[in-house]
């Protein structure tokens, strides 16, 4: 079943065509990888899919994205669908507040007040997001003073924390070391049940490992769209090819 | 050659900076030796937390002063702060480009007018007005506090913007991605995060409002009392000095020096609180 479709997506900064009719669907309960070198686009269809684009104003989007079936570009309120739509970015963003104000921001943001249950959602996206036991006990701590890795977890965790139905990573190891890169692909995996997942990367093994399917982006278009098995070890189009062997990019 | 015209612009630049910091060493030493020896003579008891200020008869107690200048600027604070602080995350935040190419240089021009004309204006429109709705003279606490209050914008205005431009884009971003609206966005995240920097802003206005002397002097009315209502007339530590020294010889000359250190250990207290601050926001 799929989640979330894309359909003829044409997207310009300015003059610029930066995403050339795209057409995608991502199933549910799957990982998606968009992988391609840095300028592809792919980081700019992730936010087409929650309309992070709307805050730049040169930004122009023609085409459709369906979130159920329903678009998500006519007739929707973009925060209704970013609560449904949650999204973890590349350069760990804690707000300067601490762990808990943090996780407890999207909630009070719907308008959740009641003290035990805010505890209570705190308390089980930390734990959904492998973050609990290394923050319980400093709850009350600034979350600027988390090392790189629990920042990402942690602001993994505040996403769950509004129950979205579909996370997007945009590259959200690119600035770990490896040891927490690891801890974040694990998450990943342990999330997918629950979750439909997109993630950005720009490593090819981190998509190998962890998705189910990979789009290769080139230049604005979507080159191939295959399942991940199939798309490193028998690409069918010679430019995905070339650049999975690592021939450019 | 070229070593000696190095050395030449070397020592140039280096007495250009000499003499600012001579400037200040002077001026602390001029203020410090001729103030701390009249307060001496005075006495500190009296001079400090004496209530009459009447030169005549050789009283020089300045605490009505200490406590207008406190009163004042904390009106222009409560004045001034709000209405500054709402200005600049509307610059920041919520400005369409086209008036902001408007505002931003209408908040600059607050800056560069004269104080004399400040007062002009608050003699004119706002003296009238509270005459007008409450009675009494016009002249006191309230008037001098509306025209601080105003005169501190531009400070706490671009000092308040920069912090919240310098705020993360990604604090912001991050709000949005979780289902907040602008207006959540700004008010919950980005402007606590720029809380020094603001605080910043504030503290430099509260030095502008302690240090103002002309626009003050002519509107608050300038009885050396301590004031019992927002309507009662008010001297503050600087129109205490503007008002007399033209005409103040011999003790009563010295004891207007010594307000003057005084009010130079205030604003000393205020700079520090302010680099303190400016310092803080930097090491984040």
């Amino acid at each position: 079943m799929n989640k979330i479709s894309v359909k003829n997506l044409n997207l310009w900064y300015g003059n610029h065509n930066v995403l050339k009719n795209i057409s995608l669907d991502l199933p549910k309960n799957q990982i998606t990888a968009f992988i391609g070198p840095s300028g592809c686009g792919k980081s700019t269809l992730l936010k087409c899919l929650n309309r992070m684009n709307d805050l730049n104003e040169e930004c122009r989007i023609t085409g459709e994205v369906l979130l159920d079936g329903k678009s998500i570009y006519h007739n929707t309120d973009v925060d209704t669908l970013r609560r449904r739509v949650g999204m973890v970015f590349q350069k760990p963003n804690p707000f300067p507040m601490s762990v808990f104000d943090n996780i407890a921001f999207g909630p009070r943001t719907h308008g959740i007040r009641n003290k035990e249950k805010l505890c209570e959602i705190v308390e089980s996206s930390l734990k959904s997001a492998a973050i609990w036991d290394e923050v319980k006990d400093n709850l009350k701590k600034s979350a600027l003073a988390l090392s790189g890795g629990q920042q990402q977890r942690l602001c993994i965790a505040r996403a769950l924390a509004i129950k979205p139905e579909v996370i997007l990573m945009d590259e959200p190891t690119s600035a770990l070391d490896p040891i927490s890169t690891h801890k974040i692909e694990e998450l990943a995996l342990k999330l997918k049940p629950d979750y439909t997942i997109v993630i950005v990367t720009h490593n090819m093994q981190q998509a190998a490992r962890i998705s189910d399917n990979t789009a290769f982006f080139l230049l604005g278009e979507a080159v191939e769209y295959s399942p991940t098995k199939e798309l490193f070890e028998n690409p069918k189009d010679t430019r995905t090819k070339d650049y999975i062997e690592g021939r450019f990019g | 050659m070229q070593k000696l015209s190095e050395k030449f612009m070397k020592a140039i630049f280096f007495t250009a900076a000499l003499v600012s910091v001579i400037a200040v060493i002077l001026i602390c030493l001029f203020l410090g030796i001729n103030g701390i020896l009249t307060i001496e003579k005075i006495g500190v008891k009296d001079f400090l937390t004496g209530t009459l200020w009447q030169p005549l008869k050789g009283l020089y107690g300045i605490l009505p002063m200490i406590i207008g200048s406190i009163y004042v600027t904390a009106g222009a604070i409560i004045l001034g702060v709000p209405l500054g602080l709402l200005c600049a995350v509307f610059l920041a935040y919520f400005c369409p480009k086209w008036l902001y190419r408007i505002l931003k240089p209408a908040t600059d021009l607050l800056a560069g007018i004269p104080s004399i004309v400040y007062g002009f204006f608050g003699l004119t429109v706002i003296v009238p007005l509270i005459q007008r709705l409450f009675g009494g003279s016009g002249k006191g606490v309230l008037a001098a506090s509306l025209i601080l209050g105003i005169m501190i914008l531009p400070s706490v205005i671009s000092i308040s913007e920069a912090a919240l431009r310098a705020v993360p884009k990604s604090y912001y971003e991050g709000a949005l991605a979780l289902g907040a609206t602008h207006e959540r966005g700004v008010y919950s995240v980005s402007l606590p995060a720029a809380k020094s920097g603001i605080a910043a802003g504030i503290v430099l206005g509260v030095g502008r409002a302690i240090g103002e002397a002309m626009a003050v002097s002519m509107v608050a009315g300038n009885q050396p009392i301590i004031p019992g209502s927002i309507l009662s007339g008010v001297r503050t530590l600087t129109s205490n000095i503007v008002l007399e020294m033209g005409y103040a010889e011999g003790l009563h000359r010295d004891a207007l020096i010594a307000t003057g250190v005084v009010l130079f250990v205030f604003i000393l207290i205020i700079n520090i609180m302010f680099s303190l601050l400016t310092s803080k926001e930097r090491n984040k």
